[in-house]
């Protein structure tokens, strides 16, 4: 879908995410935006449209009786792990549209310890007998990114180690990231070594569950200048299903819907994956960052574990990927992830990652799957 | 007289874990899946459908015997699973000559990546065996795949 007109990123917040018993999930999302209006230099006065993605409740209205009641529109958003990314098209699409000048996209999430994801609607049966889990193959999020790698393999004899590397970058990265859940470095042997949940991915290769939240403003061009803001281009916002394949009857699909809207994000945005200077992508499982890199354009098919190796995914590489330490080390609250992608690349473009910096970033974008298939691509330019 | 005492106590049964999965009462026959193709682009489907999702026709599907051979996709061996779920096993996706794939475990072999990366590629068949028993002591039978030899 093409922008009516230019839409700018004006404000960005975000709360380091970790596991916070003590707080509820509209205190974080409350962090968020009001350093968000802060970064905009605005006020609630000032947002005419709002879209809050929350996977387990509906609370973009609890979030407005927290930081202000103006009566503007607010939409609840669930799209699987990429509802904080589906929240922010959302706001995008408000003012690239022509409706409305300033809006803001949220995405928030309480966790704590959840475990598994999955386990609810799996065990949802009269009968536990006929529960299919673990007799008929797995539907678990762990078993099914795995599969994904495992086919990366087949393919192009992709190794264990391989998919270790990958990890042990984005551990390495998360070191400078104060708003990741985990900074610890590990080695690969540490990673390698660690217990298996679902081969080839160790824990140290699955991404932690946790409590987060961000938020996002989107601005016209006009608004953007009247608040004199450091303002980064929001090039394209896209979001697309699972295209028909032939293993979709099996297993979801992450690669056919992350290519589709690949193809669309170079379209719209008018530049393509190598002018990407910073990349945030869906490393929910380290066999899934693998896959990405080519579905991305990042590398042709079948060379991500080479360039990897490489260290062309470094920061200061050709493309720094998961600077931020990624979903590996960030954590993943499912509906904050989204938005936390966008601000983590806005920061990269407005030079303001500190040691996590990619030198000279001048474009980026944040890639996110949600497994119903969804897929969102967010391309921001300087 | 109530009416529970006029009720014939059930013969245990076999049931299929999934509608797709039939299991023939012929001596003959063996279990099989089944499914729908559509007849105008030939896409096949895993149980009934009333459209094809990849050329949006609609009422335009038949129904489908699948072979019980099929190539081996991809895997994961899981080692942390639900609640009462055995651990460790072979998740595996198959791909099936009809131009569907189909999600199983795979079975008669040891869940050893290295024993299991070279059959990637290779061929498998399917079998059917006793999962569970349900509530009303039926056998619940699922369908499972294993290597073929040589």
């Amino acid at each position: 879908m093409k922008p009516a007109r230019d839409v700018y990123i004006v404000g960005v917040g975000m709360v380091k995410y970790g596991r916070y018993p003590e707080k509820t999930v509209i205190d974080l999302a409350t962090e968020a935006v009001v350093t968000a209006l802060k970064d905009a230099n605005m006020t609630m006065k000032d947002i005419q449209s709002v879209a809050s993605g929350n996977i387990s409740s509906p609370v973009g209205q609890a979030i407005m009786r927290s930081v202000g009641q103006t009566g503007v529109p607010v939409v609840n958003v669930a799209n699987a792990c990429a509802t904080g990314s589906t929240a922010c098209r959302e706001a995008y699409f408000a003012v690239a549209s022509g409706a409305f000048d300033v809006a803001m996209g949220i995405g928030s999430e309480q966790m704590g310890k959840a475990g598994l994801l999955g386990a609810g609607r799996l065990m949802a049966a009269t009968d536990p007998a006929y529960i299919p889990e673990g007799v008929l193959g797995s539907q678990m999020m762990p078993p099914v990114f795995s599969q994904w790698g495992v086919d990366h393999m087949r393919k192009y004899g992709t190794t264990f180690e391989d998919f270790a590397r990958v990890a042990y970058k984005n551990h390495k990265n998360s070191v400078h990231n104060p708003y990741a859940q985990y900074q610890q470095e590990m080695s690969l042997e540490e990673i390698m070594g660690a217990r298996m949940v679902s081969w080839p991915n160790t824990l140290y290769m699955c991404c932690p569950t946790g409590d987060g939240a961000g938020a996002i403003i989107y601005a016209s061009g006009d608004k953007a200048r009247q608040y004199g803001s450091k303002a980064i281009k929001a090039a394209a916002s896209i979001l697309t299903s699972d295209p028909w394949t032939e293993t979709g009857n099996a297993i979801l699909d992450i690669n056919e819907c992350t290519r589709l809207a690949a193809r669309e994000a170079w379209e719209t945005a008018g530049i393509g994956p190598e002018e990407m200077d910073v990349v945030e992508l869906h490393d929910c499982f380290a066999t899934a960052e693998m896959v990405h890199y080519e579905n991305l354009g990042l590398a042709p098919d079948g060379e991500g574990p080479r360039y990897l190796r490489e260290g062309r995914f470094d920061i200061g590489g050709k493309v720094a990927v998961n600077a931020s330490g990624g979903l590996l080390s960030r954590g993943h609250p499912l509906g904050a992830t989204g938005a936390c992608g966008i601000a983590e690349i806005l920061w990269q473009l407005r030079g303001q990652s500190g040691g996590r910096q990619q030198p000279g970033a001048k474009a980026g974008l944040a890639h996110v799957i949600g497994l119903t298939s969804a897929c969102t691509i967010n391309v921001m330019v300087a | 007289m109530t009416q529970a005492t006029d009720v014939e106590p059930k013969e245990k049964q076999q049931k299929p874990i999934v509608p797709y999965l039939r299991l023939p009462q012929t001596p003959s026959d063996r279990p099989y899946l089944w499914g729908s193709r559509c007849r105008s682009c030939g896409a096949a489907y895993l149980g009934p459908r009333l459209a094809c999702a990849k050329c949006f026709a609609v009422d335009d599907l038949e129904e489908i015997r699948f072979s019980d051979q099929g190539i081996l996709r991809t895997f994961s061996i899981v080692h942390q699973s639900l609640p009462g779920v055995e651990v460790p096993f072979v998740a595996a996706i198959i791909d099936l000559p009809e131009g569907a794939a189909v999600r199983a475990n795979l079975g008669g072999i040891e869940p050893d990546p290295d024993k299991l990366v070279p059959l990637l590629g290779t061929k498998v068949e399917m079998y059917a065996e006793k999962a569970r028993v349900d509530k009303e002591g039926n056998d619940v039978i699922v369908y499972k795949y294993r290597p073929i030899k040589g």
